[in-house]
């Protein structure tokens, strides 16, 4: 070049500017798929959750916990309530606006008080994109109307537990899939000496999982997509009708069963099958109990609606609108969901908790004991509670009042007739559903 | 003294010092403790209790003022009446039982026996130890499976199988009952034992000596003479057994199918799990009719009847 006019210094600046530009274009967009959540400074976590079922969860929790601390600098106090008494103590808080700052709760928890939570959307989309997308029923646990105000950390789930031996016996090789030939299953089982049982107390774990899945399972429902009371219908008796043949197989008491009471009796012999969570093969592996060959899981059959249509206890974090660092509790939430805390965690507990993305599905621990894959699928075969309609005050409520357990605990025993079991549950529920 | 006749005499005293002086205020001053644990504790809680019986106030939500809505959807809710019915038959069984056991273990603990003080000490064993704790024994004593009462009974050969004791309405209430009565009557017992060395040995003597024999001395001077304090023991008896919640809780959650729901349990089950603040407020409030009605008819039994003073005068 000759002569270096000022027009060429400015195109070139220009060209040069450009350039950086559209670089800087590229950027970002990686930037963004990183989720850079800058935690306030002095931060400290309280989070409230609920007490262990099996040891390992807690030894896991509390030493990724200390990671993230070692990591971050923030420190994080963990405390542990029985399952139950933590749903009434976040809805407590949020109240009364003071607590913790993250509640590990359950089920329809957040939609009690949507407005009390801090917006999750962000975190929710960088795990979901990163970890193979949620499972639909998650994102509507952890959604209302279109913005995630709970981060699903996975289901607590049942399946069929029972006895190889026992089935073998009475001429089945494993669970029938379909709720017909689980009948059979059941019949031939009671005509051995060796019954089924399940709880039709007040159980609000094994009672709803069971009372939900023989009412979905034959296409009935509480309510429809608009929010109307269904209950009362053909499908509901015929889900009746068969429970109460199902309970004459039982042995008797289960009226009267509470969650640990299947446990029990699984245990020590008195029952060859049930539904229940992991917990009892864990329990069993764990105590070098006896019967543990003997011990195999299968998941629920399927109904005449013809797909799986099964309730698990969902669980779900949720930050609380009070917070005075919901950055550093969304980055504590990260940190604990992202592959390496979660994955070993995962495995500690034994196959007890099924994840909420799908990427984990991979997790070997469903794998490495061929008696976990059925627990593996859990969150993808189930509803939410509030099927088929909106989750909200009104699904907590009917649950919290064992409506449907009651109906079928009534219509099983044989206390009222499904007719009127039904038209009681109806009733029931058109209360909590009026507007 | 010194200091009244200063007051007349002397200059004008301080607002304090007249305070210190008058015995009212002072008498004010020192219940103001007292006072405002009542009021704070007690009056407050219960005036809330009957506001959110009147709103429709859920857990996370605050409510509005709906009037008597609450309690016109209860007057519809068979649920809520068959705890009202529950609540009724467990507090008049439970009491009556109670009261007929601890009277009767009274008498026999007011008798000349040995080791009177070790016994009383384990009669007072099962009030004193903390509901949950036996309510959960309870709970192993009557399980469907594992019961020791069955197990007992089938060792001996008298039944064929376990005993369902709370899986059907009748036995589920029978066995509540039960639990209830083990846990009630030393309170009963003590109390009306305290109450029986309050009458004077000489009616006895009087008594023995114009002929009486036992069953006349039982009905004709000790039963006179205990009223007032069988008055007050079967208020709080019946007062503690009508608001009971741990026992049942523990044992049932209220069922089998809901027939051993309280009013208690089921307005804890309606309020906290299920979040309808104000449903379980009114039912709560429900039950304070019933309580101020029990305590009414103790107010009368309590009047010191004029006979009775006179008991004294030898």
């Amino acid at each position: 070049m000759s002569e270096f006019t000022r027009r060429d210094t400015l195109k070139m600046g220009a060209g040069a500017a450009a350039l950086a530009a559209g670089s800087g274009l590229v950027a970002p967009r990686a930037a963004r798929a990183a989720l850079n959540i800058q935690p306030e400074s002095g931060a400290k976590l309280r989070l409230l959750r609920w007490k262990r079922f099996v040891a390992g969860d807690e030894t896991l929790w509390m030493e990724n916990t200390k990671k993230f601390t070692q990591t971050t600098g923030i420190p994080v106090r963990v405390d542990n309530e029985s399952w139950e008494d933590v749903r009434p103590k976040a809805a407590v808080a949020a109240n009364i606006g003071a607590g913790p700052d993250i509640i590990l709760g359950w089920y329809d928890d957040p939609h009690q008080y949507p407005d009390k939570l801090v917006d999750l959307s962000e975190l929710a989309d960088y795990l979901g994109n990163k970890y193979g997308g949620w499972y639909p029923v998650a994102e509507s646990y952890g959604t209302s109307h279109g913005r995630w105000i709970g981060l699903p950390l996975g289901a607590a789930g049942a399946c069929i537990v029972y006895r190889q031996s026992h089935v073998q016996a009475a001429g089945f090789d494993g669970v029938p899939g379909d709720t017909g030939g689980f009948l059979k299953l059941c019949q031939a089982l009671h005509a051995k000496g060796t019954p089924a049982a399940f709880a039709l107390g007040n159980a609000v774990g094994d009672g709803n999982t069971w009372a939900h899945w023989i009412l979905w399972s034959h296409g009935g429902k509480v309510v429809d997509k608009d929010g109307n009371v269904v209950i009362n219908s053909d499908e509901t008796r015929a889900a009746l009708e068969y429970a109460a043949e199902l309970y004459k197989t039982f042995i008797p008491g289960t009226t009267s069963w509470l969650d640990g009471n299947n446990n029990k009796a699984f245990l020590a012999g008195k029952i060859s099958l049930t539904a229940n969570g992991i917990s009892i093969y864990y329990a069993a592996k764990t105590t070098n109990h006896p019967l543990t060959p003997d011990i195999y899981h299968a998941n629920l059959p399927v109904g005449p609606v013809g797909h799986p249509a099964e309730l698990h206890l969902l669980t779900q974090a949720m930050v609380m609108g009070y917070t005075k660092y919901p950055n550093a509790a969304k980055a504590y939430l990260q940190f604990m969901w992202e592959k390496e805390q979660y994955e070993p965690w995962q495995e500690a507990v034994q196959g007890y908790i099924t994840q909420p993305l799908r990427a984990y599905e991979k997790n070997p621990v469903w794998t490495e004991d061929p008696k976990n894959t059925p627990y593996r699928d859990l969150v993808a075969r189930m509803q939410n509670n509030g099927y088929a309609g909106p989750l909200g005050y009104a699904s907590a409520a009917v649950m919290a009042d064992y409506v449907v357990v009651n109906m079928v605990a009534e219509a099983a025993s044989g206390a009222r007739t499904p007719k009127q079991a039904m038209e009681r549950a109806q009733k029931r529920a058109e209360r909590y559903y009026k507007v | 003294m010194s200091q009244s006749v200063a007051a007349i005499s002397g200059p004008v005293l301080s607002l304090g010092a007249r305070v210190r002086d008058s015995r009212d205020l002072l008498g004010l001053f020192f219940m103001l403790p007292a006072t405002v644990v009542l009021l704070a504790f007690m009056a407050y809680p219960l005036g809330l209790g009957i506001w959110l019986g009147l709103t429709d106030t859920t857990i996370g939500r605050r409510g509005v003022f709906i009037g008597l809505e609450n309690y016109e959807y209860l007057m519809d809710d068979s649920v809520f009446w068959l705890s009202v019915f529950n609540t009724a038959l467990y507090t008049v069984a439970a009491s009556v039982i109670k009261f007929a056991i601890g009277l009767y273990l009274a008498l026999l603990l007011n008798k000349r026996m040995p080791f009177k003080a070790f016994i009383r000490a384990i009669v007072l064993l099962p009030w004193i130890v903390p509901t949950v704790l036996s309510a959960i024994a309870f709970w192993w004593i009557y399980d469907a499976q594992f019961s020791i009462i069955s197990w007992v009974l089938v060792k001996l050969g008298l039944i064929d199988e376990y005993i369902d004791f709370l899986g059907s309405p009748g036995p589920a209430r029978a066995s509540v009952i039960a639990a209830n009565i083990w846990r009630g009557v030393p309170f009963v017992a003590i109390s009306l034992l305290a109450g029986l060395q309050t009458v004077p040995a000489s009616l006895y003597e009087a008594s023995t000596m114009d002929g009486a024999n036992a069953w006349q001395r039982f009905r004709y001077v000790t039963m006179p003479m205990l009223t007032p304090i069988i008055a007050v023991v079967m208020t709080f008896s019946v007062l503690f057994t009508f608001t009971d919640f741990q026992l049942i809780y523990v044992l049932t959650r209220g069922g089998p199918i809901n027939t051993t729901h309280l009013m208690a349990t089921l307005s804890f089950q309606r309020a906290i799990p299920g979040g309808h603040l104000g449903e379980g407020a009114a039912i709560a409030t429900a039950m304070i009719p019933f309580l101020i009605v029990a305590i009414v008819f103790s107010y009368y039994g309590l009047q010191n009847r004029k006979w009775q003073q006179r008991a004294g005068n030898d």
